[in-house]
């Protein structure tokens, strides 16, 4: 079995044990469902919900998509201010960490109040939790220069515009997926948090919203069904995430190198 | 009769004392005329890349003057003429395939491609590694890598090559092939090099003049021209004038660091 077939199919095979082993227990016990439901009632739940639930699905993962987007594109220009003096860094970086130190249950009631359009408020919130791990890896990255090239570009007199593109940028490109990492996981928990403090309703509910709704009238199924499909949302944005790396990396960083 | 051509680097009395206190170079004087094939040659911390880092203008003396072809130059702009550099190791960018890496000098002065791409041929080829342009510098060895070093900073046409231990990193094999292609290329371009070894024999298979130079505080101690014919094959290596040389040289050095552990 190679390396890569066996990545798929132990994760795959531990899985089932336990859902078989989750099945049996329930029904040898004949556990009510509105306590724990049985792997079989929460996909049927999946099934005859998924009108309802797949709007909530679509909602959450676009929210988590576009703060995650706008998470890398404000997190890089941060990081590229950052770099070009150490002033800026000192002076902006702590309120960087302030932003992430800060709870987001915390703020997010603020920023609900303060944004009108809850979806744009939604937003902001998950851009708030995922920017940080983009800003300071790409600032690491950019920073971690190997300083005999950085002495070859300024032995040749390269313009400061050459150093950032030629060199400082490829340099940070691995530091930078490795933030895009941490932040797709980020971007989605943000969004969850968030939506659980709105408690947007209608149309614009999401699966957090689905969550809460379902507690409250202890339909446990379906309560299940969307926790299963926010934990699908997160795997599926890693796993984008890491496949994007590979493509950016893999004919070069040791990172995406077979391990021999 | 005509007047000398000026030295490629002059330095009067240059001296390097690090903002922490230590004195890596004490003041030194050299001149490098144009052709020569200068060698530092000296033990660990004895001021030999320092002083390199100085002739490249990556760094600034902390006293004395440095002229370049004549001409002192400000501290911002450096020298005015070309200088190329190899590293101690490749420092090769390992995003980019070993074309791009060479033709980096040529990019970053804003020569045309299809100019720039034709100068980066005629660098790997003369380094003999013209089938790797499209490989990435992970994929060759150590001494290819070396190579494609050397090709990055002969694709500039450098009117100075400086060189910091190139081949400190390789075995001895690949070293002495490497000594023999570097010393035919140095002949057949003209070439006006500056190396810093502490290999004794290496210094003395290249050079046309080695300066030997010593540790506490960086300094030269001594400089011997090596006369000797070119080409210098392998029967130069095994030679009576060879082992002298180097026997001249290893006193030199040794005589130097006599005393080293004594009590101050």
């Amino acid at each position: 079995m190679t390396a890569r077939t066996l990545r798929i199919v132990a994760p795959l095979a531990v899985g089932m044990l336990v859902l078989a082993a989750w099945q049996g227990i329930v029904t040898a016990y004949a556990v009510p469902a509105y306590l724990v439901p049985s792997p079989l009632r929460i996909a049927c739940t999946l099934v005859t919900d998924w009108s309802l639930l797949s709007r909530a699905l679509g909602v959450t993962l676009g929210i988590a998509l576009v703060a995650l987007a706008l998470a890398v594109v404000l997190g890089a220009a941060a990081a590229l201010l950052f770099v070009q003096s150490r002033w800026i860094e000192a002076s902006l970086l702590p309120y960087a960490v302030l932003m992430q130190v800060t709870p987001i249950v915390a703020i997010a009631p603020l920023i609900i109040i303060w944004v009108h359009d809850t979806r744009v408020a939604l937003v902001l919130c998950a851009v708030v939790v995922a920017i940080f791990p983009v800003i300071s890896n790409t600032t690491l990255g950019l920073r971690s220069v190997d300083p005999g090239l950085l002495n070859l570009f300024r032995l040749h007199r390269a313009t400061r515009w050459q150093v950032l593109w030629r060199l400082r940028v490829p340099s940070a490109l691995p530091y930078f997926f490795g933030g895009l990492r941490i932040a797709s996981g980020l971007a989605l928990i943000g969004a969850v948090v968030a939506e659980f403090v709105a408690g947007t309703g209608g149309q614009n509910a999401g699966l957090a919203y689905q969550i809460l709704l379902a507690g409250m009238q202890l339909n446990i199924p379906r309560l299940f069904a969307a926790l299963f499909l926010i934990a699908l949302c997160g795997v599926g944005l890693f796993a984008t995430v890491l496949a994007l790396s590979r493509l950016a990396l893999a004919r070069w960083h040791e990172s995406e190198l077979p391990q021999e | 009769m005509t007047e000398d051509p000026p030295p490629v680097v002059a330095a009067h009395g240059v001296a390097k004392t690090y903002s922490n206190g230590t004195e890596a170079l004490a003041p030194v004087d050299l001149a490098v005329a144009p052709g020569e094939f200068v060698t530092l040659l000296g033990p660990s911390g004895c001021g030999k890349s320092t002083l390199l880092n100085l002739i490249a203008g990556l760094a600034t003396p902390s006293a004395g003057s440095l002229a370049w072809w004549g001409a002192p130059s400000s501290r911002s702009t450096g020298p005015e003429r070309r200088i190329g550099c190899v590293f101690q190791s490749p420092t090769l960018m390992p995003w980019s395939r070993v074309a791009t890496n060479v033709r980096l000098p040529l990019d970053l002065e804003g020569r045309p491609r299809a100019d720039a791409d034709a100068a980066v041929v005629r660098a790997l080829e003369q380094v003999g590694i013209g089938t790797f342009a499209h490989h990435l510098p992970r994929e060759l060895s150590g001494g290819m890598q070396m190579r494609a070093s050397i090709a990055r900073a002969l694709a500039g046409e450098p009117d100075l090559l400086l060189m910091d231990e190139p081949f400190g990193a390789l075995d001895e094999f690949t070293r002495q092939r490497l000594d023999s292609d570097l010393r035919a290329l140095w002949a057949a371009r003209g070439l006006t090099i500056v190396f810093v070894t502490h290999s004794i024999q290496e210094a003395v298979f290249l050079s046309t003049r080695v300066l030997v130079m010593g540790a506490r505080p960086g300094r030269i101690l001594a400089s011997r021209a090596i006369d000797e014919a070119h080409p210098r094959g392998e029967q130069f290596r095994a030679s009576t004038r060879f082992a002298q040389h180097s026997r001249a040289l290893s006193d030199c050095v040794m005589a130097a660091g006599a005393g080293a552990f004594a009590p101050a």
